[in-house]
Formats: C-alpha cells, structure tokens, sequence
C-alpha cells in the first residue's frame, strides 16, 4: 500500500457533498436555469475551464504523490470521458482537454471514490500545494516534508478566509537544500529544516513568475513545525488585507512584497502574528501526529546497493534517470513524459495504466508527479530496476533524458489554452529533435517554453527559455538565458529581438554551439552563461 | 467577413454561425456583417453556446478563414494532435 496521507470521514464527506452540489449546479445549467455569468465561478471552482477545443478538467494532485488506484482512475477517465489522454502539467496536476460539461459531475464522482477532487485548481484562493517528487525518499531530505503539506492542505481547504483573495496562491514544501520543486518561485515557500535539533521551517513569500517574476525572498529564518499553520495565515492576512485588489496584474503577493519591499512586510507579518496569539490558531499536536504516522516509512527490504549495467541502453537510462535513495539497495526512477518528437507531459490511458501496474509491483504502490512533467517511481528495488526499465521502454516510457536538452518543460501553447500568443508544444518537439543526437554530450541542460507571458512553461526559470508571444498574428518567440528553478535560483534574461518559429530552434542551437567551445571543465550550460556573461551570446545571436 | 464562434454548452465543442444555427464546422460559417450584435445577444439568451464572440475573417478558395491564428487553431483542432478534434473527422 502507498505511503500517504488517507481521507477520513470528514475529508470523504466534504469531496462527496461538493460532487453532489456541483451535480446539481450542472444539471440547472443544462436546463438553461443558470447563465453562463451564474455558471463559470461554480465550474471553475470544480476546475472545470472552457479552453479551446473543449472544457478542460485540471485535477489536483496534492503534493505530487499519486497511489496505484489514483493512477488507474486517471487512465479511466482518460479513457471514458476524454479522447484517451491526460497532460501532466508544471504544478504536478493533470489536466485533461475534451471534457464534456454533461460528464463532468460523473468525472468528479469517479475521482471521490479514490480521495480525489478538482477543488481549489482554479480561482483566487489557495491552489494545490506541491512538493519535492523525491519527498520521503531523498537521501538528503532533513524530514519527509508531506506530512506539512498535508497539513497545510487541510488548513487551506475550504479555508472561508482566504476563498477570495486577491489572486491565485501556490505554496511549495521542501525539506532538502537542493531544490527540486521550485520553492522559491512560489507566493510561499517553505523549507523544512533543522534547528538545535528542533524541526521548523525557513520561510519564504513572493515569489512567483508570471509577466513580473520575483524570486521569493526569506521572512524568517525559521518558524517551529508547531506554528507553521499560524505563521502562514498571519502571511495570508496581511496579503489578504494589503495585496492590490484593483489591478489584476499587480495582485498577486510578489508585487505587494516587492513594493512594500521585504523589511516592511516582514514587519507587518511579525505584527499580525503577535495580534493572532491569544487565537490559539494552531491545529492539536494530535492532528499532525496523526497525519504524520501516514508518511511512516514503508517496510524496505533489506537489501545492498548495486546492479547489473551490462546493457548498455539500461546503463545510459540508469545513469540518466535514477536518484540516489535514502535506503540501501533502493533507487528512485523517474519515468520520461518527453520523448523526443512528443508531446511534453502527455500520458496515454495505456501508459497510466502500465505505470500504475508498474507501480504495485515494482514501486510499493506509489508514483510521484513532477514540475517538470515527468513521473517517478519513488520506491524500486536496485534488483528490479532492470526488468522495471524493460517494461518502460516496451511502451516508450524509457527515454534517458532526464534534465538533458529534450526533457523540455513546455505549456499547452497555443495547441489548447485561449490565452496563448503562440504554440509551445510543436517549437519543444523541433528542439528535442534538433538537439536529443547531441544532449549527452550537452549535459544538464534545461529549456522551458511558455506560449504567452503567464508564464506556466516557467520560462524564467530555464537554463534556456523560450517565450511565445503575438507579433501581429503571427507567432514569435523571445529567447531568454541564465535561469535555474534550483536552489541557485535565478531568473533568466532576453536576449534581444525574437525569432519566428525556425528560427528560435537555429538561436538555441547557436546558443549550445557557444557554450560547448567556450565551456570549461565540469560546467553546465547554466555556469558557462554566468561566467561569460549575456554578451557573447548576443553576439553570437545578433552579430 | 465576420464569424461569430463559441462553444457548445453541453459538449462544448467549437461552434460557427451558420445563418440559422450552431455549425461544427469552420467551412459552414456565414458572415454575420451588421446583424452580429443581435444573433449573439439572442444566442446568449438561448444558452445553448457559451462564450460567443466576433472575429474578423475573410472567404477564401478553401472557405471561410479568420484573421487571427487562435481561431484557425480552433477551427481544426490541435496542431500537433491531427488525429484529433474536427480535422480527425474531415478527412
Ligand atoms: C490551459 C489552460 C491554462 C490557463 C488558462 C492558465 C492560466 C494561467 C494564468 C492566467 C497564469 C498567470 C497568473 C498570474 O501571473 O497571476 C498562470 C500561471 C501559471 N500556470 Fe497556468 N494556465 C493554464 C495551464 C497551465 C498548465 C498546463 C500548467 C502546467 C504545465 C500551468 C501552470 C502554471 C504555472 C506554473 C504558472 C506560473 C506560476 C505563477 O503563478 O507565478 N498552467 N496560468
Ligand atoms: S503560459 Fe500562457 S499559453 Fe501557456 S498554458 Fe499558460 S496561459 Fe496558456
């Protein structure tokens, strides 16, 4: 059985009576007794958009962690009620593209039934909070940081307060110095650490991407896991309370951080959470012991470290895809959503199906989302890794490109989302072509592609990014360089007038091209870049 | 010429003004010239379609075609799925 959190009554109740509602809701709206104006907030607050093809369904995955069950319910779904596919998207969520309104509240049923929902996945309140993909098996994790994400879940589901906020608010929890979740792009992040032996948390606020993107800065150094739900609703109050409400590009928390500046805000929180003491808001000791007993390591089997890599297409894959586990004799294996000529972070059915299988069986039963639209099975056995690996690449699971040049984040673009500028998903599949022949040799590299200036292909965070934007009706793509999503966060700059849709594919190759005569030992494209500066690649560019 | 698209409510399929109704097809689409104001008003209260809007377009040899790349896109489907949306069914 997987490692996670279980719905109690109370949880399983309040997801069954939202479907009930939204039941109703639908069936008055196909009746013509609700407009549309009536309609779309009670939709969206069920994550159910109009994009453009079709309404499109976005399904929380809370914190990334997915059971067998869950895995198979989004394979039927995918199966039953879309065209036979879902998209793993950049907030560990999956979204799914041919939804039919009639079907919606069916969808909705069928995901209570394995403790899932769309609640919270679209509006101005508290979205689905995410988390490392190696969260509880990472090797240099200080605590497995699910269980205050969960709490933090429970905190801000429903959360009457905080269901109308300024804007949207994404929430990130880490608990290692390496940063695989993009913490500080987050409106907060939080990350779990060590203190003279007591648990807590360094808090970050205002972070974000978006058309104005900010790098969380810290508010405090470190809050007791005893009052980490209080901490983040003094945060919220004062966001809540401060942040612009009458500017919708200027609302979210990274703007009011930005403009009250880090040292007034901070002060500002410290004050509300002096006011909120005598509130007693902090959830019972007893509540997160409780939550906590779920993320009990599972039962390891003794085992040694080691494997056989006489296969030279499993060893590529090995040394590519696999992170290094806290147990012995364990690995954790990411699964690729990019190969090459694809389409970034689309699961067929089948391949849900075949993954969730993978999983009971090899994986003890869990599998993990990640920001960068991949999957993982966090719990292999070293032993089993390479009949695991046959498998994947049985069914086109195994591309060996985990953070190589095609592992590209890309958005749906202008393909399926009506705020596009531009297509997104056919400029990642040029490049994965143009440059997958030469990524070994690339190492780390990572290009993230957005088709309009929201930014949900993060392409401020990419070691490359890729912005589509409308340049009287015709496509056209910025060339940004210098990101990093990691714990050497930094946001990426542009490197001068853009480029039509082949173009953008010669302007990255031009920039690799640099970067492999220029690079010294042991470098990335990321440390080239920072050693040498915008200019020589402009140059290289622009001439 | 101006097309007046939406989506379907029920299924919410891309739809085109066809002169008497709700087309699926692109190709079916009529100008909507002056009376554009006054058939999306009373599809609106029909609530049948949602989200109506007005583009600009022109008729070509091969039909109806708007100006701007997202209803090009709407009108087929998408572009790196083309065994999926009305262009699957086209052919
Ligand atoms: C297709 C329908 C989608 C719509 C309509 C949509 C809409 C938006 C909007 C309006 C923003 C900007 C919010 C702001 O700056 O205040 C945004 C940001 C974002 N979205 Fe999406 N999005 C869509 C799909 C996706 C997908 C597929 C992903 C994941 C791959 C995603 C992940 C994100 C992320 C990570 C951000 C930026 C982080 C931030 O909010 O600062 N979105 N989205
Ligand atoms: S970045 Fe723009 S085009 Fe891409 S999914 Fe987000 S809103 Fe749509």
């Amino acid at each position: 059985m997987a490692t996670m959190y279980k719905y109690d009554d109370y949880d399983q109740t309040m997801v069954d009576a939202r479907v009930a509602e939204f039941r109703d809701q639908t069936a008055r709206r196909l009746a013509g007794d609700l407009t549309e104006d009536q309609f779309k907030p009670l939709r969206l607050m069920n994550g159910l958009y109009l994009q453009l093809h079709a309404y499109m369904l976005r399904v929380a995955v809370p914190y990334g962690t997915l059971s067998g069950a869950q895995m198979h319910m989004l394979a039927t779904i995918a199966r039953k009620y879309d065209k036979g596919y879902g998209h793993f998207t950049t907030r560990q969520n999956i979204q799914y593209n041919w939804i039919q309104l009639k079907d919606a509240p069916d969808i909705l049923a069928d995901l209570a039934t394995v403790e899932m929902h769309a609640i919270q996945t679209s509006g101005n309140c508290i979205r689905n909070i995410s988390s490392d993909q190696f969260a509880g098996v990472a090797a240099d994790e200080v605590v497995d940081p699910r269980p205050y994400a969960e709490l933090l879940r429970q905190w801000s589901s429903f959360h009457p307060e905080f269901s109308y906020l300024p804007r949207k608010f994404k929430i990130a929890v880490i608990a290692s110095d390496e940063d695989r979740a993009a913490m500080r792009l987050h409106d907060i992040g939080i990350q779990m650490v060590e203190k003279d032996g007591a648990l807590g948390a360094k808090f970050f606020a205002g972070g974000g991407m978006g058309r104005t993107p900010m790098i969380g800065p810290c508010v405090r150094e470190f809050v007791p896991v005893d009052e980490l739900i209080s901490f983040s609703e003094a945060v919220l109050r004062v966001y809540n309370r401060y942040g612009r409400r009458d500017n919708k590009y200027k609302a979210r928390i990274k703007i009011l951080v930005h403009e009250m500046g880090i040292d007034a805000f901070r002060a500002e929180v410290d004050a509300e959470y002096e006011k909120m003491q005598p509130l007693d808001l902090e959830p019972p000791r007893a509540e997160l012991k409780r939550i906590e007993a779920f993320f009990a390591p599972p039962a390891y089997e003794a085992a040694e470290d080691g494997y056989d890599l006489s296969d030279p297409d499993f060893a590529i894959w090995a040394e590519t895809n696999l992170f290094p586990h806290k147990v012995p004799g364990y690995a954790a294996a990411t699964i690729s959503l990019k190969p090459v000529g694809g389409i970034p972070g689309d699961a067929s059915a089948d391949q849900m199906d075949l993954i969730a299988d993978l999983a009971a069986r090899y994986s003890m039963d869990e599998v993990r989302v990640t920001h960068a639209q991949n999957l993982v099975l966090p719990n292999v056995k070293q032993a089993d890794l390479y009949a695991l690996w046959q498998e994947l690449d049985g069914a086109g699971l195994a591309p060996a490109n985990l953070d190589r040049a095609s592992d590209i984040i890309a958005c749906p673009g202008l393909d399926y989302c009506s705020l596009a500028n531009a297509r997104s998903i056919p400029i990642a599949q040029r490049l994965a072509e143009r440059l997958a022949p030469v990524e070994r040799r690339l190492g780390d590299l990572q290009i993230k592609i957005s088709g309009c200036i929201n930014a949900c292909g993060h392409h401020h965070a990419g070691h490359i990014g890729i912005l589509g934007v409308d340049k009287k009706g015709v496509e056209s793509y910025q060339l940004l360089l210098g990101g990093s999503a990691a714990e050497d966060v930094s946001l990426a700059k542009i490197t001068g007038p853009g480029f039509d849709e082949h173009g953008i594919v010669d302007a990255v190759e031009t920039v690799t091209n640099l970067y492999e005569s220029e690079r010294q030992d042991g470098e990335r494209f990321l440390d080239t870049y920072r050693r040498l500066g915008m200019a020589p690649f402009k140059e290289a560019l622009y001439g | 010429m101006i097309i007046l698209t939406g989506n379907d409510l029920k299924t919410g399929d891309v739809v085109w003004w066809d002169g008497q109704g709700w087309s699926r097809h692109l190709a079916d689409a009529v100008d909507a010239g002056d009376e554009a104001e006054a058939i999306m008003a009373r599809e609106e209260a029909a609530r049948r379609v949602n989200a109506v809007y007005e583009i600009e377009g022109e008729q070509t040899a091969e039909g109806p075609r708007p100006a701007h790349i997202k209803d090009r896109v709407r009108g087929r489907g998408p572009t790196v799925r083309p065994d999926l949306g009305i262009q699957a069914e086209a052919s």
